[in-house]
């Protein structure tokens, strides 16, 4: 089943085109990362979905619905986690959970929703005295107490530390697990990589890649690195495994050693950031 | 289906109170700030008479109420939707089941009732302290007091569109409602010099005092004077009109 279908979808701000004719579908249950660097569109793609924003060109649909007329049926099925966003300082994590909830007509149980985002033990807490990765959960347990089939996340862990950025994944995983749809959008290609089933790559406006991370990876050759009387040589082959027999078998042969021996294989980093060179301006 | 609105109006209703009496600035400048006023300015009257020949007490009172409403209604609700939009607490809530219109009802209503509650408190204390008389008319008072806080809630809700950021927001919105209490009589007399006195008479605060003035010291019916009534409205409407065209749910700053 589809949960997200995208054709053509055009977006521009004042003249200046976001969004330039992108095409993707999402199934149900899948976990699906947007990648690209800032300004590259992935929020605004995100945000025509959520039904923020209305598309100028193109076919959307989001869950049978079209986001863009903002129907009640619709916003009880989504959950949506911005980027930034604060609340009223005073009140405790479940009054928070219970005043949101309130708004769905078939929502999760509050305690339990506040249990799975991991602050049972902040319950009757007030939000002023959380720390900013609690803030983050409550936002979560906010987008998911609607109990909702589809999930935004529009840059979770944009400012976490390495800690608190694991905590996070670890949350989204468990969305997962619940069966929930998921669309993040991410600058970070480890968390693409470590989160998303699959990934479109978004730069200046288009989709330049999109598969599963390990293929985005996959056609890339293998990278030989030693050094030959101090001098650094650098291989690029098809077959590593040959290459690399003949190269050790020479040096073993004539009794040396290959100094600073490397066989490294294009991580998704370096295939990312030829594609926003390429596609960049 | 029909009555789902209704459960999430009482449940907006519910979460407005609560968030406006746990949060205790707007509790305090919103609700006790005027209530504090009237016991010092009240203190200062004591049993003085205006050239009319009312207790000072009572006009400051009937002026009372209407910095009361152009507080609770203009002011509040303007900070509170700037405050909101630029948290991205709009911009949140519109993401969620919650209709637009049900938002704002709820809001709306739930400064009335804080309003209301205050003029209880006011209408209390000058009983108790400074001999002031209960309405002669509750009810015409009563409809009085909704309509000038509601009229006021609209240009509230205008003006939120008009203010950038959340720092800035009491700033702005005090700047016009200190100095238009006082032109209007707020506190006391209105005899400031003609051009002053000319931008209190395009204000609605004057007309709105006025209105409350006719009802709680003459026992008139709020109709007797349509024009100042007309005024009121008409701000209240312009109000709505500014809003519904420049009205945003999501944050102007960042």
């Amino acid at each position: 089943m589809t949960a997200i279908s995208v054709r053509d979808l055009t977006k521009s701000y004042d003249g200046v085109e976001a969004v330039r004719g992108i095409s993707f579908d999402v199934a149900a249950g899948e976990v699906f990362g947007l990648l690209g660097p800032n300004g590259a569109g992935k929020t605004t793609t995100v945000e025509v979905l959520e039904g923020y924003r209305q598309r100028d060109g193109g076919e959307v649909e989001v869950l049978g619905y079209d986001p863009g007329r903002a129907e009640r049926g619709f916003r009880e099925r989504i959950g949506v986690v911005l980027q930034s966003s604060e609340l009223w300082p005073g009140l405790t994590v479940r009054e928070l959970h219970r005043i949101f909830a309130g708004y769905y007509e078939q929502p999760r149980d509050v305690d339990e929703t506040i249990d799975l985002v991991g602050l049972a033990h902040k319950r009757d807490a007030r939000l002023k005295t959380l720390s900013g990765g609690q803030k983050r959960r409550i936002d979560l347990g906010l987008a998911l107490v609607g109990d909702p089939e589809l999930v935004f996340l529009d840059e979770p862990t944009t400012g976490f530390d390495p800690a608190a950025r694991r905590n996070a994944w670890e949350l989204v995983r468990s969305l997962r697990g619940l069966g929930k749809t998921v669309l993040l959008t991410t600058h970070y290609l480890d968390e693409a990589q470590q989160l998303a089933d699959r990934v479109a790559v978004l730069v200046a406006g288009e989709i330049v890649r999109i598969g599963r991370p390990s293929e985005l990876t996959a056609s890339s050759k293998a990278e030989i690195r030693y050094r030959e009387g101090g001098e650094l040589r650098v291989v690029e082959t098809d077959e590593p495994t040959q290459l690399l027999h003949e190269l050790t078998a020479a040096a073993l042969a004539e009794g040396r050693e290959l100094d600073g021996l490397e066989v490294r294989r294009a991580t998704l980093e370096d295939v990312y950031l030829d594609l926003v060179d390429e596609g960049g301006p | 289906m029909k009555r789902v609105p209704v459960r999430l109006y009482l449940h907006q209703l519910r979460t407005e109170q609560l968030v406006f009496w746990r949060n205790r600035e707007s509790a305090f400048f919103i609700f006790a700030f005027p209530v504090m006023l009237f016991l010092l300015l009240g203190s200062l009257y004591g049993d003085d008479r205006t050239d009319e020949g009312y207790a000072g007490t009572a006009v400051l009172l009937a002026g009372m109420l209407g910095y009361g409403a152009a507080n609770t209604g203009f002011a509040g609700l303007a900070i509170t939707l700037v405050v909101r939009r630029e948290y991205g607490i709009l911009k949140r809530i519109r993401s969620t089941p919650l209709p637009a219109a049900t938002y704002f009802a709820a809001a709306l209503t739930s400064t009335l009732l804080v309003f209301a509650l205050q003029a209880l408190v006011l209408f209390g204390l000058g009983r108790l302290l400074y001999d002031t008389e209960l309405p002669g008319r509750p009810l015409s008072l009563a409809f009085l007091v909704v309509f000038g806080a509601a009229a006021f809630a609209g240009i509230g809700i205008g003006t939120s569109a008009l203010i950038r950021s959340a720092e800035g927001s009491s700033a702005v919105v005090n700047f016009i409602l200190l100095p238009m209490a006082f032109l209007s009589g707020s506190f006391g007399g209105r005899d400031y010099p003609r051009v002053l006195e000319a931008i209190a008479d395009v204000l609605p605060l004057k007309y709105f005092i006025d209105l409350l003035r006719d009802v709680y010291l003459e026992q008139e019916s709020p109709w007797s004077n349509p024009g100042s009534l007309a005024v009121v409205a008409a701000w209240g409407l312009g109000g709505l009109v500014l809003a519904f065209r420049r009205f945003g749910w999501e944050p102007r700053e960042r």
